[in-house]
């Protein structure tokens, strides 16, 4: 499998990575490594064989769907790198 | 005496209980190692108020008769679990300036025992690499590294993730160090630094708190000098929450009495696919030497085959990025951690992805995002989910006619800086033998049991059957005795 520049380009806007054009190339190049060294699994009969949700022989735990923690505002605000009035403060998206 | 740095925990515990010396004074011996190590870059935070003041409540603590099972034993922290008002940057430029508001499970039962902080160690970058090279705050230089501080012949790593970790405790600098394993973290660094390391059975350690890198393969673990030292942490670090959906619920034994040195009848498993090629004949050797060992102590070595071991490094290629691409997409400039701003809230997203992630996280988030999108899910996640099963299936059917298996940690003794750094794919080779254990979510150990011919350190792996912590031990020790290794590295604090 290789990839080419365009398609690591996509890849990089669907992941929101800003990739320098100059670097495209060789991160085209590495990636395409990688998929070429996992291809190696298609020798693997799989048919049949489920695939791994959980790797501990447990069910997820469900719990009643109710609040149970909150009311500090301030603390989960406290590292955001731009806030006001409580709120986490973003560039405009609707003009 | 033994030089305060120099104890184990368990003599420290003995130490301290004697009222040879107080946990003040433990903690400033350290507190100058700490200082001493800074060449060798191991800590990216540190914390010697922190430390002793800890110490002097343990004291406390002590002298009132309430000691808790790791009272006023020093430790270092892997800069992946969050601590409470103390810069958490998982190595990243991208967790800049981010002090977590709350404390991850495992360190607050740490504490909760009486263990003093001195600081959050080095890794690679959001625990993705195997030398502790990766990481924004710059390469952890193992104490292993021949010569002087700063006037070294090579920069051997410490191995990875938890490098810094390892180092710290090879150097004499902390009694013990958190780490994190999702396809060898800390077994790895643990062979290479002549360090103990354990990563538990999936479920054993509550993940909360702790830098998410891959949910399903991520699980912590203790790091230190001896078998009994890692069992007297892990007992504290393991335990049920209910803040994490896939820990579970298990009552914790006491890893310490499970060391009886008993092993006579025990079967110990020898993958036969584990021989392979790249294989430094020291180190089959030393694989060898191991099966003796366990022999002279009573167990049986039966042959085992685990056929898709070959396939392992590949299914954890494609299943680590994804999860890791889908984990780490909470890194947006809103909530903490580094900003750059933008025109529009898409480009200070990409913006800030593009400067604050090194070239191995991006590497990893690009693939995880090719193999989760449209059109290639079924081809790449699924196959690898499958063969992730099949994986899981070789085990079950070993441990039908064995209790544990034996194999080395890595393939080779630890490498310089500067060498395999040219290819991906050749640097995830190191993790060939810790990658499979992590897929199937078994417990596995790294104990020290020699050096190569380049006086660097050599582990040997022992695996578990799921939440049997107690036997790996057992047989950890066993192993550990019979190497009897007893060299120092070339620096010591």
């Amino acid at each position: 499998m290789s990839l080419d520049k365009a398609t690591v380009a996509k890849i990089a806007h669907l992941a929101r990575i800003k990739v320098p054009d100059g670097e495209l190339e060789s991160l085209a190049g590495e990636l395409s490594q990688i998929l070429t060294f996992v291809e190696q699994l298609n020798e693997v009969d799989t048919k049949d064989v489920p695939p791994m949700t959980s790797v501990a022989a447990q069910k997820l735990r469900r719990r009643k769907d109710e609040v149970t923690d909150g009311g500090y505002a301030p603390q989960v605000l406290s590292n955001g790198p731009e806030t006001a009035e409580g709120f986490y403060v973003v560039p405009k998206v609707v003009e | 005496m033994t030089a305060l740095t120099h104890l184990t925990m368990a003599g420290a515990l003995d130490g301290l209980a004697k009222k040879e010396f107080t946990a003040v004074e433990l903690a400033e011996a350290h507190v100058r190692a700490v200082e001493a190590v800074r060449p060798f870059n191991i800590f990216i935070t540190e914390t010697p108020d922190a430390a002793l003041s800890m110490a002097k409540a343990s004291d406390e603590r002590r002298a009132k008769g309430e000691a808790g099972p790791m009272d006023g034993l020093p430790i270092a922290v892997k800069d992946l679990f969050c601590t409470k008002g103390v810069a958490t940057t998982a190595g990243s430029h991208i967790l800049d300036g981010f002090k977590p508001e709350y404390e991850s499970t495992v360190t607050s039962q740490l504490w909760r025992d009486g263990a003093v902080m001195l600081g959050k160690v080095n890794l690679d970058e959001f625990a993705m690499g195997s030398a502790t090279i990766t990481a924004h705050q710059g390469e952890t230089v193992s104490p292993w590294s021949p010569g002087a501080p700063g006037a070294w012949d090579r920069k051997i790593v410490a191995g990875g993730s938890s490098g810094g970790s390892a180092a710290v405790i090879a150097a004499r600098a902390a009694l013990g160090a958190t780490g994190t394993d999702t396809g060898g973290s800390i077994r790895q660094p643990a062979g290479y630094t002549g360090t103990v390391g354990i990563k538990p059975t999936y479920g054993r350690c509550s993940r909360w708190g702790i830098v998410a890198y891959a949910s399903s393969l991520d699980q912590a673990g203790p790091m230190t000098r001896t078998v009994e030292d890692a069992a007297i942490m892990l007992r504290s670090m393991c335990g049920f929450d209910p803040k994490d959906s896939t820990s579970v619920d298990l009552a914790v034994p006491d890893f310490r009495a499970a060391l009886t040195g008993d092993i006579r009848g025990l079967r110990v498993g020898i993958p036969k696919e584990y021989r392979v090629e790249g294989l430094s004949a020291e180190i089959d050797a030393l694989w060898t030497q191991g099966i003796e060992w366990l022999k002279e102590a009573g167990a049986v070595p039966v042959e085992i085959s685990l056929p898709h071991t070959k396939y392992a490094l590949a299914a954890y290629y494609i299943i680590a990025p994804a999860e890791a691409s889908s984990n780490l997409a909470r890194y947006d400039g809103v909530r903490y951690g580094l900003r750059v701003e933008g025109g529009s809230l898409s480009d200070m997203y990409e913006n800030t992805r593009g400067a604050g992630f090194g070239r191995e996280v991006r590497r990893r988030i690009l693939i995880g995002t090719y193999v989760l999108s449209a059109g290639y899910y079924d081809a790449y996640y699924n196959k690898a989910r499958q063969v992730r099963t099949r994986i899981k299936w070789d085990f079950d059917e070993a441990f039908k006619s064995c209790d544990v298996i034996l194999t080395p940690t890595a393939p080779s003794t630890p490498f310089a800086i500067g060498e395999k750094m040219d290819d991906p794919v050749q640097m995830y080779l190191n993790d060939v033998f810790t990658v499979p254990i992590n897929l199937a979510g078994l417990p596995a150990m790294s104990v020290p049991a020699g050096l190569g011919a380049d006086g660097l350190p050599l582990g040997l792996q022992l695996i578990g059957r799921p939440f049997d912590e107690e036997t790996l031990l057992r047989v950890g020790q066993v192993v550990e005795k019979a190497a009897n290794v007893t060299a120092l590295p070339p620096f010591v604090a």
